[in-house]
């Protein structure tokens, strides 16, 4: 395998963003995935979502555990710091960087088997401790770098390319991020641009944890007849309940509302998110109802996607910690270094 | 004939009765009467119930090892009561809580049994059950002062600065040691032989144990995350550096705090967080024991490899699995040397004292971003929860943190090409950079697979190669970095090497074997990569005693596999009861191979 630096010519008529930058400036190497794999759709909605948002490609940290997923990071954002870690393991790696430095974005990058088999614990951990970032699962529901074996996520009765059915339940990692505490939990699929760049863009303004299940087909091992992982099986059985659209401050004036069935909440850094709600009976700020319902539609074989739940003014770790407002790694030795004055009035209270 | 200030006192009580704080009381008394002492826990895996003994030794030889048998035993536990009695020296003093009858079949004639009323003392003075449990404690500490000849105001004032704010408490417990005292004065032989007596041998010393040493040398090095899973014994640990960082990391205005403590859901979590702290620039550290080194192995593999700073306390128990959790060891050595699979190594730092622990947790944290890799500092239960006499802990304020290699911006700015793992200054150390430090300049993948020295990932076997030949030159450069060994010469032919808590019984030891004869001189190893001191005093002696506290001498495999020694060299004395070795089992196992093998000592070779 070797490394394929993108050309660095830019088309003049290629779109700047707000900040001066094209796309071509979030992008990375080239991705060494399969043709089709969904999760450089999920990479190219990543690179979308960052140069709209204008944020600085620097000002990101990209974390990853281990899989085909957590290779992504490598082919985004090739001018942020990344770290591809150890299986399962992304979510304390982050949590500890995030400790370190409160002022960078995180994005998360796992897959199902990082985080819903052998990290499933650090994944609730991370919820509950509320760390500020954007977790992205490409979920295809195989072990595809070790050629195809089932994951946990694969629903009862789904087939592997050879026929064999899964014979064990699912775990739901959107139901468990709604129960676990999570501020934002969204789901979307791979193969809807229009849906997850939305999304994106407000989980990594959302302040809080921010959760996207983003349903990636595996092509090469889990896009047949039998898999519920398909491009096809969720195309068909797609029941998107609320669409986002993120407004960024400027832009506000020029949105058109569609009375009655959105929802505007304001955002951290001051932009709005527009809810259209598809479904009526859909209750995206009421944790209860919203698992309820992603919990009866999976039941009936409905893979619901949109913005799942959303809690405005969600804490972080930082502030149920009461931590500094300089980041600990910006903190000077005076700040961090009691004086030797103190040290002579502990060694006197152990006399 | 009367002996001072050199005894071993054992309480032996049932745990979660409260004995703790007055044998505390006992031991700081002596303490501040100016008697070098030293303190030892003896506790089981429980909460209440359980046997629990808790030893002093006051000695102005300063021989503070732990004794097979003890002067003095305060037997307040009927479960225990006949071993208790057994581990008194022959000569020595048994005290009883005469209330009831004790068995006669375990008396032993040549000791001193000394009955005191204590249940009797207590139910006619106090009313409340709660007060009647805690005060039976404070009525023999009473008594001792009697027996031994205590000065009883360094007590009383203890018992008054320790309620200072609960005052109501202060005079129950002033009667309870009256009530102890006044008992002995008048009924039993006061004060016995073994007396104490005030002395000035303690400077300026002060008590503490490493736990509490090693997380104040965490402060003071500049540590800003607490990442920790609970595990004994190395949980005080992160319990002290609450403590103090909450007093001493506070911004006095906003309330704000410079650091943050995390108790993660296991040690793998732990020590992501500590991993992924280093890796953006803020100092981080976790406490564990040997169990949770064990979860870790596959993380500090990536640390080593990755080349991310991270700051580990391994405070060692007993035994594979969970063994003896709240027992000593140093059984840790080798899993630690090599945790991870693959060509992994890391460097140790290995305290001896609480001042110690205090100085290498914060050279610690310089170490593991001046070399980028995972450092571990290792004690044992009884270094880090004992209470032991120690040097102050000094800072010098004009001391600079050492934050290691890092590029700026304005360092970017001045290079062509960044790449993260080129050997620039040919020491194996490459230069880090920070998450988002520049916009266009310095970032990498940060990875676990091979890669070539930009930081790209490749498979590519010479780039294999060249990488793990890069990381063995940093292991020499850690080498030179590292504190050397402790070397004494004392004119022997043979020489003794020890570690760890096997320093505290040593000096007693070397007394007792140069008394028969057995003249040794003595290196202690400080930290592995091992210094050039430690070959040369290998070389320099035809016979080396390799003390350690495991069973398979796992010193000896790593002094042969970092210096290539071989093992045949070395004899090895080797103890793993869980208790912290003593000094007689040194001397006994070191003369049985002078007799064995009809060695002549080194006197005998002199005249």
């Amino acid at each position: 395998m070797t490394f394929v630096p993108k050309p660095k010519a830019r088309h003049p008529l290629l779109k700047t963003n707000e900040i001066g930058l094209t796309r071509r400036d979030y992008e990375a190497i080239v991705s060494t995935l399969c043709a089709g794999c969904g999760h450089d759709s999920v990479s190219a909605a990543v690179i979308q979502a960052c140069h709209e948002l204008s944020i600085p490609p620097h000002q990101f940290a990209k974390v990853s555990g281990i899989g085909c997923s957590s290779k992504t990071p490598s082919y985004f954002l090739g001018n942020a710091h990344g770290f591809n870690s150890v299986h399962g393991r992304m979510p304390s790696i982050a949590t500890g960087a995030y400790l370190a430095n409160k002022e960078l974005k995180y994005i998360g990058i796992s897959g199902d088997g990082d985080s819903a088999s052998i990290g499933l614990g650090q994944f609730a951990h991370i919820i509950r401790r509320k760390v500020d970032m954007c977790y992205i699962v490409d979920n295809n529901g195989t072990y595809g770098l070790t050629k195809g074996q089932f994951s946990a996520t694969n629903d009862r009765g789904s087939t592997s390319k050879r026929g064999v059915p899964n014979l064990y339940a699912p775990i739901d990692l959107v139901s468990l991020a709604i129960q676990l505490g999570a501020s934002f939990v969204a789901r979307s699929f791979s193969g809807d641009k229009q849906q997850l760049i939305p999304l994106i863009k407000a989980a990594v303004l959302h302040k809080g944890f921010a959760f996207i299940d983003v349903i990636s087909p595996c092509v090469m091992f889990n896009n047949h007849e039998g898999s519920t992982k398909s491009y096809s099986h969720v195309r068909n059985h797609t029941e998107p309940v609320v669409d986002a659209n993120l407004i960024m401050p400027r832009d506000e004036i020029a949105v058109e509302y569609e009375e009655g069935t959105t929802i505007s909440v304001s955002m951290h850094d001051g932009s709005k998110l527009q809810l259209r709600k598809l479904s009526d009976s859909y209750e995206p700020d009421d944790r209860v109802s919203a698992l309820t319902y992603v919990q009866q539609a999976q039941e009936e074989g409905e893979i619901v996607t949109g913005l799942l739940f959303l809690e405005e003014d969600a804490v972080d770790c930082h502030d149920i910690l009461g931590t500094s407002d300089t980041p600990f790694n910006g903190l000077e030795q005076e700040s961090l270094c009691p004086r030797a004055e103190k040290l002579e009035q502990i060694n006197e209270s152990l006399r | 004939m009367s002996s001072f200030n050199e005894f071993v006192i054992r309480f032996a009580n049932v745990n979660g009765s409260g004995s703790a704080s007055a044998n505390g009381m006992f031991a700081k008394a002596l303490f501040r009467m100016g008697i070098p002492v030293t303190t030892r826990n003896i506790f089981p895996s429980n909460i209440q119930g359980l046997p629990t003994w808790f030893e002093v030794r006051a000695s102005a030889r300063e021989y503070f090892g732990r004794r097979d048998k003890v002067d003095i035993m305060v037997a307040m536990n009927a479960e225990t009561y006949k071993e208790d009695v057994n581990r008194l020296e022959s000569g020595g003093y048994l005290i009883y809580d005469s209330t009831r009858g004790r068995p006669r079949e375990l008396n032993r004639d040549d000791v001193h049994a000394i009955g005191l009323p204590i249940t009797k003392l207590i139910l006619s003075e106090f009313s409340d059950p709660k007060q009647r449990q805690l005060f039976k404690n404070i009525v023999y500490v009473g008594a001792l002062s009697a027996l031994l000849n205590m000065e009883f105001d360094v007590l009383t004032s203890m018992v008054a600065s320790q309620y200072r704010g609960k005052d109501k408490l202060i005079q129950p417990n002033i009667r309870a040691l009256e009530l102890g005292r006044n008992y002995a004065l008048k009924y039993l032989p006061c004060p016995m032989d073994v007396q104490v007596k005030s002395a000035d041998l303690i400077g300026d010393r002060i008590l503490v144990d490493g736990n509490e040493a090693a997380a104040l040398g965490a402060i003071y090095g500049g540590a800003t995350l607490c990442a920790w899973y609970p595990i004994t014994p190395s949980t005080s640990v992160a319990d002290a550096f609450d403590k103090h960082a909450s007093r001493l990391r506070v911004d006095p205005e906003t309330k704000k705090k410079n650091f943050a403590i995390i108790q993660a859901e296991d040690e793998l979590s732990a020590i992501g967080m500590v991993i992924g702290a280093g890796w953006n620039g803020a100092r981080a550290f976790t406490a564990t024991s040997g169990p949770g080194i064990s979860l870790m192995n596959e993380f500090l593999g990536l640390a080593y490899f990755a080349e991310v700073p991270a700051v580990v306390f391994d405070v060692q128990r007993a035994g594979p699995s969970t063994g003896m959790p709240t027992r000593t060891q140093q059984s840790d050595l080798l899993s630690v040397a090599f945790a991870s699979h693959g060509d992994t190594k890391h460097p140790i730092l290995l305290p001896a004292t609480p001042k110690e622990c205090f100085d290498f947790a914060a050279d610690a944290l310089d170490l593991a971003e001046r070399i980028q890799s995972p450092v571990i500092v290792m004690t044992d239960l009884e270094l880090g929860m004992n209470q032991t006499l120690s040097d102050p802990f000094q800072w010098d304020d004009s001391r600079q943190y050492d934050r290691g290699k890092v590029l700026d911006f304005e360092d970017l700015e001045q290079i062509e090409r960044y790449g993260r793992y080129v050997d620039v200054d040919g020491d194996g150390i490459g230069y880090r950079t920070l998450p988002g430090t520049h916009p266009s300049k310095g970032s990498f993948f940060t990875r676990g697979s091979s890669r070539n020295e930009w930081a790209v990932y490749t498979e590519d076997a010479q780039s294999y190669i060249n990488n793990m030949d890069r990381l063995n030159k940093k292991w020499e450069t850690i080498r030179s970095l590292m504190p050397s060994s402790e070397v004494e010469l004392r004119n022997g032919r043979a020489g003794i090497i020890y570690y760890g808590t096997t320093t505290t019984p040593m000096n007693e030891s070397l007394g007792l074997l140069d008394e028969n004869g057995i003249t040794l001189n003595s290196l202690r190893i400080r930290s592995y990569p091992f210094g050039p001191e430690v070959a040369e005093f290998i070389d320099a002696h035809e016979k080396i005693f390799l003390v350690e506290q495991n069973r398979d001498a796992q010193m000896k495999s790593l002094l042969s596999f970092d210096l290539g020694i071989d093992p045949k060299k070395f004899v090895s004395i080797l103890y793993y009861g869980g208790f912290s070795i003593s000094a007689d089992y040194i001397v006994d196992e070191v003369t049985e191979h002078y007799v064995v093998n009809k060695l002549p000592r080194l006197r005998e070779v002199e005249s």
